[in-house]
């Protein structure tokens, strides 16, 4: 069964804007599913008219079953929505902003405490629980924001970046939370610009640029497409001209630092062999970017070059 | 989970959270207009009222005190309305709201609700000080608590409409300055329309607030400008008229939805 499905999604804005230009995408329950695209490609109106900040110009959307449209209170009981910016009361307590939120799905006040106070705790909010809110760090908000959004145990989450300008520690500390409730049966819907996020902890990913969806599939296939990998090698001792190998490019970054393009047929064994052939002597080496930034670049450069 | 269930839980919840902001914030919500109000009898009903005498049969601070209440009434059902769901807005809360399962109704009744409350307070607040000037007889309780009631109503209504429409903090201020305050002093809080010559007892009867003030006289010293059912009808009239007006903002998300 679908825990999301989007079909033919259209959103032309007032001014004209046509921020989808017909969006279809399904998401199996259980996943964990990375929704990316670079700034401007639609994911924010995306994930505007799934929760219903946004109205659309066409199309359907059903969550968990049921037509947003049509069923639109039972739609939004199913969702918990993490927005990329802090939307909550600054003045109020954390207490109070995640037992009114339970309370807005319907859940008794002495349930809404107790389910607010575990969600805290888990996130390691309980601490500040009576503090206002507006005196919370940044990472503080948007563990907040999670607190909130998890409060009516939510059969699908959404969240829209929520580990931007988080430090790293946060991060994982979040990473590890989702990975907890995705085990245990939530599916989640992640959109991120850190693509390693998407790659360690999504099954599946869509990439949408310019309103439209330019690539589905799962993150193994997709990964698998790409053909040449670039590694930055730092060399022992410095090196004057640029070694040739037949099928791997090589380019001198500066006198230690050499970039290396491998096409994917070729092992890293032809490389060492071709380095060793050289007399180049390498103390480490590290991918240039992560796989799945690489793709996307690609992916996304392909869709700008077609528009054009 | 039962639908009926969900939205009392939400509306209750919704009421709590706005009796929670009127309390917390108490020194801009509950104080000023207990200063003011001093101030008011102090002046017009003390100093300047002694030289007036008497109007419509009673003692000139006795005559304003029905006024001065429902314009603290007025004032704090639309002030508080226009600022609540302003804010939530501006600090983009109400989402919070607009992504639950609550219907639109029960949105606008759990800010209503709020608006109503601290209207009622201050009113409350208000009698309390006129007390301290005066003494309050009510001729008919059910007619005084009904057209407060109703009137808070219409006022909390219509700063949903200035809310849902506001872009930015000044466009809270222009209907409360330029409107309300205008057509408050002109609504008889501080005179009797009879004493006015016809041409402007005519233009005055074109004002709504002259109407609620009038039955709240009523019910409070028994005696009022113009018949109680017209105001009734009125009053009644702009809840049906604003209650549909926000509930159609609300629905085409005008506003509050991209």
């Amino acid at each position: 069964m679908l825990a999301l499905d989007i079909r033919d999604l259209k959103k032309t804005y007032k001014n004209g804007v046509q921020a989808l230009k017909g969006v279809s995408l399904q998401v199996e329950r259980g996943d964990f599913f990375a929704l990316l695209g670079p700034n401007g490609a639609g994911k924010s109106t995306l994930i505007g008219i799934i929760s219903s900040l946004v109205n659309p110009s066409a199309g359907q959307v059903t969550i968990c079953g049921h037509d947003l449209s049509s069923d639109r209170a039972q739609a939004m009981a199913s969702i918990g929505l993490v927005p990329q910016e802090v939307n909550f009361n600054q003045f109020e307590r954390p207490l109070d902003i995640v037992s009114h939120q339970a309370g807005y799905y319907g859940i008794p006040r002495k349930l809404a405490l107790e389910r607010a106070e575990h969600y805290l705790r888990q996130l390691a909010l309980w601490d500040k629980h009576d503090k206002p809110s507006r005196t919370l760090s940044g990472g503080m908000k948007r563990r907040l924001m999670i607190a909130r959004a998890m409060v009516n145990q939510p059969e699908l989450l959404i969240l829209d970046e929520p580990t931007a300008g988080v430090d790293i520690e946060i991060r994982r500390s979040m990473w590890t939370f989702l990975n907890e409730i995705n085990r245990q049966g939530t599916t989640v819907i992640l959109t991120t610009h850190y693509l390693e996020e998407a790659e360690n902890m999504c099954r599946n990913v869509a990439i949408i640029d310019h309103g439209n969806i330019v690539e589905n599939t799962d993150i193994k296939t997709l990964l698998a497409k790409l053909d040449v990998e670039t590694f930055v090698l730092d060399l022992r001792h410095p090196v004057e001209q640029v070694p040739q190998s037949d099928g791997i490019h090589f380019h001198l970054r500066d006198a230690t630092t050499l970039e290396v393009s491998l096409p994917k047929e070729r092992s890293l064994n032809t490389l060492f062999a071709a380095l060793a052939e050289h007399g180049i002597e390498v103390l480490s080496m590290r991918n240039k970017s992560n796989r799945l930034e690489e793709l996307f670049m690609r992916l996304v450069e392909n869709e700008q070059e077609t528009a054009a | 989970m039962n639908r009926s269930y969900v939205n009392w839980i939400g509306y209750r919840t919704l009421m709590r959270k706005e009796l929670m902001r009127i309390l917390r914030i108490w020194g801009q919500t509950i104080v000023p207009p207990a200063i003011t109000m001093s101030l008011y009898f102090i002046i017009f009903g003390n100093l300047i009222g002694r030289r007036i005498g008497e109007m419509g049969g009673f003692d000139y601070m006795q005559f304003i005190v029905p006024g001065l209440v429902m314009m603290s009434v007025i004032q704090n059902s639309y002030g508080n309305m226009v600022s609540s769901f302003f804010g939530a807005k501006f600090g983009r809360h109400i989402e919070e709201l607009l992504i639950s399962p609550l219907p639109n109704w029960i949105i606008l009744l759990g800010y209503l609700s709020g608006s109503v409350t601290r209207g009622l307070m201050v009113g409350i607040v208000v009698t309390v000080v006129a007390l301290f000037f005066t003494e309050i007889h009510v001729h008919n309780w059910p007619v005084t608590i009904s057209v407060v009631l109703l009137t808070a109503i219409v006022f909390g209504l219509a700063g949903m409409v200035n809310a849902i429409f506001a872009q930015k903090f000044d466009d809270i201020a222009i209907i409360p300055t330029f409107v309300l305050t205008p057509l408050t002093y002109l609504g008889g809080v501080f005179y009797s329309v009879s004493l006015l010559p016809p041409v402007w007892q005519n233009i005055s009867s074109g004002n709504p607030i002259l109407y609620m003030v009038n039955a709240f006289r009523y019910g409070m010293l028994g005696i009022s400008d113009v018949p109680l059912v017209t105001s009734y009808l009125i009053i009644i009239g702009f809840i049906f008229l604003l209650g549909g007006v926000c509930l159609w903002l609300l629905h085409k998300g005008t506003g509050l939805r991209s």
